[in-house]
């Protein structure tokens, strides 16, 4: 009875008000976000995404065993590199030959479809890669491959010739090297390490394909 | 008689309220369910209608939640709500079906996980299968294990992709309506399935102990023979060489396969059957690859002369084995530059 004679005495009068302010801040400043993205001008929103696409640029070309490419995946890159090859790959017609249609559709159809079969295996094995991750990997690293078709194009110029064939050759399998090794940094660690050689052959297959397109091409 | 007055109870408990629900319809109320086959019935103890009286407690349920939400508006709105009410419940149920059996379909189709233990392979039992497939073993009374895998044969199926289109673009093949790449994956991976389901229902036939899986592991480990080939004769153009190799190689193979399949048919007429031909299918087509995608000089100079070529006609060219046997070390030269004066001709030869 002494112990809960107290609690009597303790109670608000109903005179004093019980007030005070609820924030919610995180929501609000959320919304403050949204609304700022949407609002922004377009050359703002260009510059970012090409910003975020420069920087996994030099990510592939200095190819360290980093999360950048995985983490914020995005598939601006792959699209740009795709396209200007496919367009580079194009053959003058010549004489009204019905061969530089099918070229285009045919490099986009060999990447895209290239690059989902060998997520799909990836996947398989039993890597811990997401889907659109690998693609977006697969897509970054044919960067070389589309210097060297850049750099073929220039050095065709020039010229057919033996020696013409070996500098395309040399820089070609450069290329094709730099790209193997730039995709399997960052492919590498998401499959279990018994089994990297069976989710890097299909790789090696894939830009062997491609380059095999850049060296036999003749203008 | 608990049971018999259970479903009593139920038929009346079920029939209140559906005639109570025909009364409101006539007072224009909002139950939305007028179930015309009740009005006649009259077994409702029988056992057979037990199945019906459950999921007509359980419709009736979900109804009568149904027309008390709608109850409120039905009355406010008289008949036109009753319709609208009507309609959009209609509306609803068909979007969650539709979108239940579109989850079961996804679910069903588009799980890749099912092909899962197919890919559980480590790189030594893959590079073992494929020195093994060379090697026919002459056992033939005790079935031959078979592994069941596909990341091989997938494998090796590109690989073959990737040498044919090494070979067409060195000799320049045209296909006139098509795409290289489609006609190499298309003659690959049409050979391997078509070729694989062909063998398999003839072992159907035939009474022999394989499986769809084990015959396409079967067929594909069988492309390594024809991969060795194709990607030594498309570098060295030597006719003599080709043959040999094809009869060794090729033939390793193919005696392999044929040993596997002897070692699980019975009777002599369906073995004959069924390895025949298989061994013809596997020859005949290493013969095809390579002839096809070959180079025929002569041939540009002979399609020249005759300006109309039927669409869809792929022009071989060959040339003679002397010429690039007298520079071997430097195999890939003489193909582009006999490719660039054959060019150089054509061009002069269409002007005249």
């Amino acid at each position: 009875k002494y112990q809960f004679a107290g609690l009597s005495d303790i109670s608000i009068s109903e005179d004093t008000p019980v007030e005070g302010e609820i924030t919610i801040p995180m929501r609000s400043r959320a919304r403050e976000f949204d609304s700022s993205t949407l609002n922004e001008s377009v050359r703002n929103t260009i510059m970012r995404d090409l910003k975020a696409v420069g920087k996994k640029f030099m990510h592939v070309l200095y190819p360290r065993k980093s999360n950048a490419l995985l983490r914020d995946w995005d598939l601006w890159g792959p699209l740009i590199l795709c396209v200007s090859l496919a367009l580079m790959l194009q053959k003058s017609s010549v004489d009204g030959e019905p061969g530089g249609g099918p070229q285009f559709a045919e490099v986009f159809v060999i990447i895209w479809f290239g690059a989902v079969t060998i997520t799909i295996n990836s996947k398989l094995l039993g890597g811990n890669i997401s889907f659109f991750q690998s693609l977006c990997v697969l897509g970054y690293c044919i960067l070389p491959l589309t210097a060297a078709m850049l750099i073929c194009r220039l050095v065709l110029l020039a010229g057919p010739g033996p020696i013409n064939f070996m500098i395309r050759l040399f820089v070609v399998v450069v290329m094709f090297a730099w790209s193997v090794i730039a995709s399997t940094a960052f492919l590498a660690d998401s499959q279990p390490p018994n089994r990297k050689a069976l989710a890097v052959y299909p790789v090696f297959l894939f830009y062997f394909v491609i380059s095999w397109l850049i060296l036999t091409f003749t203008p | 008689m608990a049971t018999t007055a259970a479903p009593g109870g139920g038929a009346r408990n079920g029939a209140g309220p559906e005639w109570g629900g025909f009364e409101e319809n006539i007072q224009g109320g909002g139950s939305a369910v007028i179930d015309m086959e009740n009005m006649d019935d009259t077994s409702g103890s029988s056992f057979e209608d037990m199945g019906e009286l459950h999921q007509r407690l359980r419709e009736e349920e979900v109804d009568a939640d149904a027309a008390a939400a709608d109850e409120e508006d039905g009355e406010f709105l008289g008949m036109k709500g009753f319709k609208g009410q009507l309609s959009r419940q209609v509306a609803d149920q068909m979007w969650q079906a539709g979108k239940r059996q579109a989850s079961r379909a996804f679910s069903l189709y588009a799980n890749i996980d099912i092909l899962r233990p197919y890919f559980d392979v480590e790189p030594a039992q893959v590079r073992s299968r494929l020195l093994e497939s060379m090697i026919p073993i002459k056992m033939v009374n005790f079935p031959q294990k078979i592994a069941g895998e596909l990341y091989g044969p997938l494998m090796l199926v590109f690989t073959l992709v990737a040498i044919l289109l090494h070979g067409m673009k060195t000799s320049d093949t045209i296909i006139r309506e098509g795409t290289l790449m489609g006609t190499a994956i298309g003659t690959c991976f049409g050979y391997w399935l078509g070729v694989s389901s062909f063998i398999y229902f003839l072992a159907y036939l035939c009474n022999a102990q394989i499986t769809m899986l084990q015959m396409l592991a079967l067929l594909g480990y069988g492309l390594f023979g024809h991969c060795i080939v194709l990607f030594i004769t498309y570098n060295i153009h030597l006719h003599a060489l080709f043959y040999l190799f094809w009869l060794l190689v090729g033939g390793l193979s193919t005696l392999r396969m044929v040993a596997v399949l002897v070692s699980r048919t019975v009777g002599p007429t369906q073995r004959l059957l069924l390895c025949g031909t298989l061994a013809s299918l596997h020859m005949l087509f290493l013969l095809y690859l390579h002839f096809a995608y070959h180079k025929v000089v002569e041939g540009i100079l002979d399609t020249l002369e005759g300006p109309n070529i039927p669409p869809m006609q792929r022009v071989p060219r060959d040339i003679p084995a002397a010429l690039p046997a007298a520079v071997l070390p430097a195999a890939r030269l003489p193909t582009t530059v006999l490719n660039a004066t054959a060019k150089a001709l054509s061009v002069t030869l269409k002007s005249h």
